[in-house]
């Protein structure tokens, strides 16, 4: 008899897990044990009821990798955001001259900025990233050659600038000048590509939390972003993502940098308002 | 010497004698095993660190002997007693012979 009992309490507690394996956890995330960062909240006016509740992808990882990014020794993606550091403190160009020397410290100057890019830029007349704002300076300021977009110095830099925002609210700007450019991300985001003709509704919109064969799928939020990723071990920025995905729909993508791109990046922005910056995140 | 190598602890400044404790450690190190290739076909030599050791009070606590199939920035996590109050010195071995060194205090009470 007991051995009845105990083969049955065992099959119930393996079959929790299991059915619940795809969905979104209920953990906290809090970062050294300080930074509180929120990653469910009320979905934005502007999503028009897509999504019934805003998650980070942070949910739909295993407690191991979520561990990862709750301690700064353990997250590897914090070696890039030091890296990054050590850039900024740099002199590079023609004109000697760091980051440091007009911005100072970053923990000061650089708080808030990933919460609120891509942002509308009345001087260039366009939308911009945090990185095209980085090579803006790097051309204009320092007489130093622009980044490659994603180039492992710019991920870096943005590491550490994401790191300075960790736990403030996604605020980005969509109406005004910026509006147009919304329109044109939400477009790309509803337009089904490639030869599986999927969009990234297809699988962020209404299928995450299912499987997606071994792997779970998430609402493609970008509040982590740079991410470190288990699979290739190093800091990845959201426009390569963007190419990723798009290239597994077997599509000819957009390039990291391109107009598509950045604006694909406020509407995905735009969908996680609300979400704590987590950048840099572990992701698989 | 191999660039950027950094190594970094993390151990707790003090513990109740007789305490087991988490030591995490990671050194920031390429770890080329030695077996790549680069562009033009010619072996990129190894360079890796080959050893690590963590002594307590002289006293050693872990000795690890690494193989090139290591990956990039090897962490390691362990356990360690804290008997008396003393210094945890922590030592990497690189394939050219450069040595990394760090030391934490450990306080007890």
């Amino acid at each position: 008899m007991k051995f009845k009992t105990l083969s049955v309490i065992a099959a119930v507690a393996l079959a929790i897990p299991t059915l619940g394996a795809a969905d979104a956890d209920d953990d906290k995330l809090v970062i050294n044990g300080e930074i509180e960062v929120t990653t469910k909240v009320e979905p934005a006016a502007h999503l028009d009821g897509a999504l019934s509740e805003v998650m980070s992808g942070w949910h739909f990882r295993n407690d191991d990798t979520q561990a990862m990014e709750m301690d700064d020794f353990d997250n590897p993606g914090m070696l890039g955001a030091e890296a990054g550091m050590e850039i900024w403190n740099t002199a590079a160009g023609t004109e000697g001259k760091s980051c440091a020397d007009c911005h100072g410290d970053p923990a000061e100057s650089m708080k808030g900025v990933k919460a609120s890019y891509p942002k509308y830029d009345e001087k260039a007349g366009t939308l911009m990233t945090v990185q095209m704002k980085m090579n803006e300076c790097r051309t204009e300021r320092m007489g130093a050659e622009a980044w490659k977009y994603d180039a492992g110095s710019a991920i870096n830099v943005e590491a550490m600038i994401a790191s300075q925002s960790r736990g403030m609210p996604v605020n980005v700007a969509i109406d005004g000048p910026a509006a147009p450019f919304w329109e044109k991300g939400k477009e790309i985001y509803y337009t089904r590509y490639g030869q599986l003709e999927l969009s990234c509704a297809s699988c962020h919109e209404l299928n995450y939390g299912n499987m997606i064969r071994a792997d779970h799928l998430s609402q493609g939020q970008i509040n982590g972003f740079p991410t470190y990723r288990l699979k290739n071990a190093k800091l990845n920025g959201v426009h390569s993502r963007f190419k990723g995905c798009i290239r597994d729909t077997r599509a000819h993508t957009f390039s990291p940098g391109s107009d598509e791109f950045i604006a694909l990046e406020l509407y995905v922005m735009s969908r996680g308002m609300g979400l704590g910056i987590e950048g840099p995140s572990v992701r698989n | 010497m191999a660039e950027g190598v950094k190594p970094r602890v993390k151990a707790p400044k003090s513990a109740e004698a007789g305490e087991v404790v988490t030591i995490k450690t990671l050194i920031s190190h390429k770890m080329e095993s030695g077996l790549r290739k680069d562009k033009d076909g010619n072996l990129i030599p190894r360079s890796i660190i080959n050893r690590f050791t963590c002594d307590f009070n002289g006293k050693n606590v872990i000795d690890v002997t690494m193989q090139p199939s290591i990956s990039t920035n090897p962490y390691f996590e362990f356990e360690a007693t804290i008997p008396e109050a003393g210094d945890l010195k922590f030592t990497w071995y690189d394939d050219d012979g450069s040595v990394y060194e760090d030391t934490k205090s450990v306080k007890v009470g």
